[in-house]
């Protein structure tokens, strides 16, 4: 690696971990409704929108009733955005005329945007209108990032709460994140990539009269204000087909550093909100020690392997899929930190990525998401792992496993098990009939254990819902839409809804008072115990796929072995 | 009811807000302030647009530097990457095909063919290639302007002036722009037909 390429890491870390306080600390403020610096400019809108939606921001909600109106919301979410899709030729705002959206696709791009994968099986310029991009997709990037914060803020309340079943009030716990997080930043974020020369307007594609005398259509469109958020909010839903490589998208050196830090911005900074919320920073700090030595092993064996020589083609670097102005360095920290949070935006084709760096990328969705991870999910996914942790820790010694002075029962475990079980088993079991029969094979774009890969990278992103893509797999049938949909809201759901059941069950609880004997999870012992268990449980899961795809590959590469 | 009602009235209201309100400010803002960037960046003759300083266009005759490979053919609707993967044996065969194309049309023993004139790049619109490719091609494009000797420095300027240093001496990464430097070529040393 070169020097200035770990002068732009540097650069990264240190700035990421001055925001976190500063933007955790003002999330905690936010969600607990106290004043802030934008209180006297949002507290009106916030009381007037409470006012015309019949909310009353006092009355809480058990898990239950939580659970039903992220239901409603998430339905309306899925129905506007999927009717918007099929009917846009007959919607302004659509200058080139494109066609309605063919079923199929509209459904898994519905489905996708409201679970916060963002995985496209489109390419936006030639396949969505204006409108669509900014009504239905750009709503869905907000909405789905705040829900999965909001789902968060039920799981600290059922932590921190004792023998009550109010958990919070949804409608109040979105307003707030989009009104005084996600809007805000995003604003800001805009207006700093159109410095960059990112592209923001309503008008027609333009020709361009090239200087060999040909036609070259520029696709044009309201990009900027996408891209923010879809940074920001851990959705990686790209305006352009090809995502943050386009040059429209991603210009320069400094909107692709704004681009990638905005990834793991909000997911850092709601760890430390955690540890303010739950008044136990080092217990925090913990989690993120797990959580950024995770990542740091991760994105460390992305970068060395991408400057290995690839001696099967023949090349000293890997520049195919891969753009001179971002590089080598800052197109494998991306894809490092794209695929440990869920953001799945991409500034290089993975499909193209150095086998291990691409098996690195597939291991951390396989995860489950949890390394930094989406928008609050991953750091409720986080802690799923910290409970199986403390109660593993607890069968160990033979005592009743207690988290925060709560006790777990049998009916917590469960669940914490589904909600761990459900994304595995559902990239295993796709995986392996997309192997077994042909409709599978079909879409393959490379054959030999890369081909393995594919259909095990796009079972993994869609499951987990990252939303990145080993690009080459043609997931554009009816099939794939289809069944790619139902494993996105499995991802989705069948985590969420076990989190907040634990939320429940555990506010109905009497916190016991700390003593001697209580099991700490704020010290190393704790980190490293988390740690194991992690690694244990993704090993276990996914070595034996993970060993035939890309570990293979890499041994073939080096023996010029070609496919 | 009250829930039916509260969930659709505030999923109408986020809807206008961050789906209609949102971008269209930031539309407003862009018209403002960056008025010539939010609209592409166009490189413009009087009226005609010649194209993009952001975006690669296709280059195929000797007069002009030519551009990294791409999928898409320079196609910008949709763009494209072969996404083919590093056991590929397709991506090799065009790998070496596009060596031995290269190696032809230069007349060289002097050098290797710079790899980022061998492998596409992810958008098929990447704008820049590296200096060693600008220098490789500096022989051919000379040529076929018939350029005499002190000409030789100008062209050296020019490719220096087209070139995109890291931003602040430290993001992103150098390369030189292909449309803006095969435009002052023609401004430079006139356009020629053919």
């Amino acid at each position: 690696m070169t020097s200035s390429g770990m002068l732009q890491i540097g650069i990264y870390i240190s700035l990421l971990l001055l925001l976190t306080p500063l933007l955790g600390s003002y999330m905690a403020k936010v969600f607990v409704g106290a004043r802030t610096f934008l209180s006297p400019l949002f507290s009106p809108c916030e009381r007037a929108i409470y006012r015309f939606c019949l909310i009353n921001p006092a009355e809480e909600m058990n898990w239950k009733k939580y659970a039903w109106s992220l239901v409603l919301l998430t339905g309306l979410g899925f129905l506007a955005t999927f009717f918007l899709q099929i009917n846009q030729s007959l919607l302004p705002l659509n200058p080139q005329h494109l066609p309605d959206v063919p079923y199929a696709l509209a459904f898994n791009t519905a489905i996708s945007f409201m679970t916060n994968t963002n995985w496209q099986a489109y390419s936006g310029e030639s396949t969505l209108s204006y409108l669509v991009q900014m009504l239905a997709l750009t709503v869905q990037n907000f909405v789905s990032a705040a829900m999965g914060i909001a789902a968060l803020l039920v799981l600290i309340r059922g932590i921190t709460r004792n023998k009550t079943h109010e958990l919070g009030n949804f409608w109040v716990d979105l307003t707030r994140g989009i009104l005084y997080v996600l809007l805000p930043l995003s604003i800001i974020f805009s207006l700093l990539l159109l410095s960059q020369g990112v592209i923001q307007n309503l008008s027609p594609y333009i020709t361009a009269h090239t200087l060999e005398g040909l036609e070259q259509l520029l696709p044009m469109g309201p990009a900027a204000s996408q891209i923010a958020i879809k940074q920001l909010g851990t959705n990686g839903g790209g305006f352009f087909g090809v995502n943050s490589a386009h040059p429209f998208e991603n210009p320069t050196g400094i909107s692709n550093f704004l681009e990638a830090l905005a990834i793991l911005l909000i997911p850092s900074a709601l760890i430390y909100m955690f540890g303010l919320m739950l008044n136990s920073r080092r217990h925090a700090w913990m989690i993120y020690l797990v959580t950024i030595g995770i990542f740091a092993l991760c994105a460390s064996v992305m970068l060395w392997s991408e400057y290995l020589p690839n001696p099967a083609l023949g090349v000293a670097q890997m520049l195919e899929g891969k753009e001179l102005r971002i590089g080598i360095t800052n197109s494998a920290w991306w894809a490092a930190a794209t695929t440990a949070a869920s953001n799945g935006s991409v500034n290089a084709m993975h499909d193209s990525l150095s086998p291990l760096a691409g098996g690195m990328a597939m291991f951390q969705m396989l995860l489950g998401e949890i390394i930094f991870g989406g928008a609050g999910s991953g750091l409720y996914g986080m802690l799923l792992f910290v409970l199986l942790t403390v109660f593993l820790a607890g069968l160990m010694v033979g005592r009743t496993p207690e988290y925060m002075g709560k006790k777990l029962g049998a009916r917590e475990i469960k669940m914490v098990l589904l909600a761990i079980i459900a994304p595995s088993a559902t990239v295993l079991i796709g995986a392996g009939l997309s192997i077994a029969l042909p409709a599978g094979l079909n879409s393959l774009a490379n054959q030999g254990p890369h081909g393995l890969s594919e259909i095990l990278y796009t079972w993994g992103s869609a499951a987990n819902n990252n939303g990145s893509a080993f690009a080459g797999f043609n997931a554009n049938t009816d099939s794939f839409n289809i069944f790619l949909g139902v494993a996105m809201l499995i991802g989705r759901f069948a985590v969420m809804f076990p989190v907040l059941a634990i939320a429940g069950s555990l506010a109905c609880k009497q916190a016991a008072p700390t003593s001697e004997t209580t099991f700490q999870a704020d010290n190393l012992t704790f980190a490293i115990l988390l740690v194991s268990v992690i690694l244990i449980i993704g090993a276990l899961t996914f070595i034996p796929a993970l060993a035939l795809g890309p570990v293979l590959e890499h041994f073939l590469m080096n023996t010029r072995q070609l496919f | 009811m009250k829930l039916i009602w509260q969930a659709f009235s505030l999923f109408a209201l986020f809807t206008c807000l961050t789906g209609f309100f949102y971008p269209l400010a930031v539309t407003g803002l862009a018209q403002v302030f960056f008025n010539e960037k939010s609209h592409g960046s166009l490189i413009k003759d009087e009226d005609k647009v010649i194209g993009s300083a952001l975006i690669a266009q296709k280059f195929s005759r000797p007069q002009y530097f030519w551009p990294r490979p791409s999928a898409s053919d320079f196609g910008a609707n949709p763009s494209g990457a072969s996404n083919q993967g590093p056991t590929s044996r397709k991506l090799k065969a065009d790998i070496d095909k596009r060596r031995e194309e290269l190696k032809a049309k230069h007349d060289l023993n002097l050098s290797e063919v710079p790899e980022d004139l061998l492998m596409a790049s992810a958008s098929g619109l990447d704008p820049h290639i590296s200096f060693a490719a600008a220098q490789f091609q500096l022989q051919r494009v000379a040529q076929a302007r018939s350029l005499k000797q002190e000409s030789m420095l100008k062209l050296q300027s020019l490719l220096e002036q087209a070139a995109d240093d890291r931003q602040w001496g430290v993001f992103g990464e150098p390369g030189v722009n292909v449309l803006r430097l095969n435009r002052a070529l023609d401004e430079t040393f006139g356009k020629m037909e053919k």
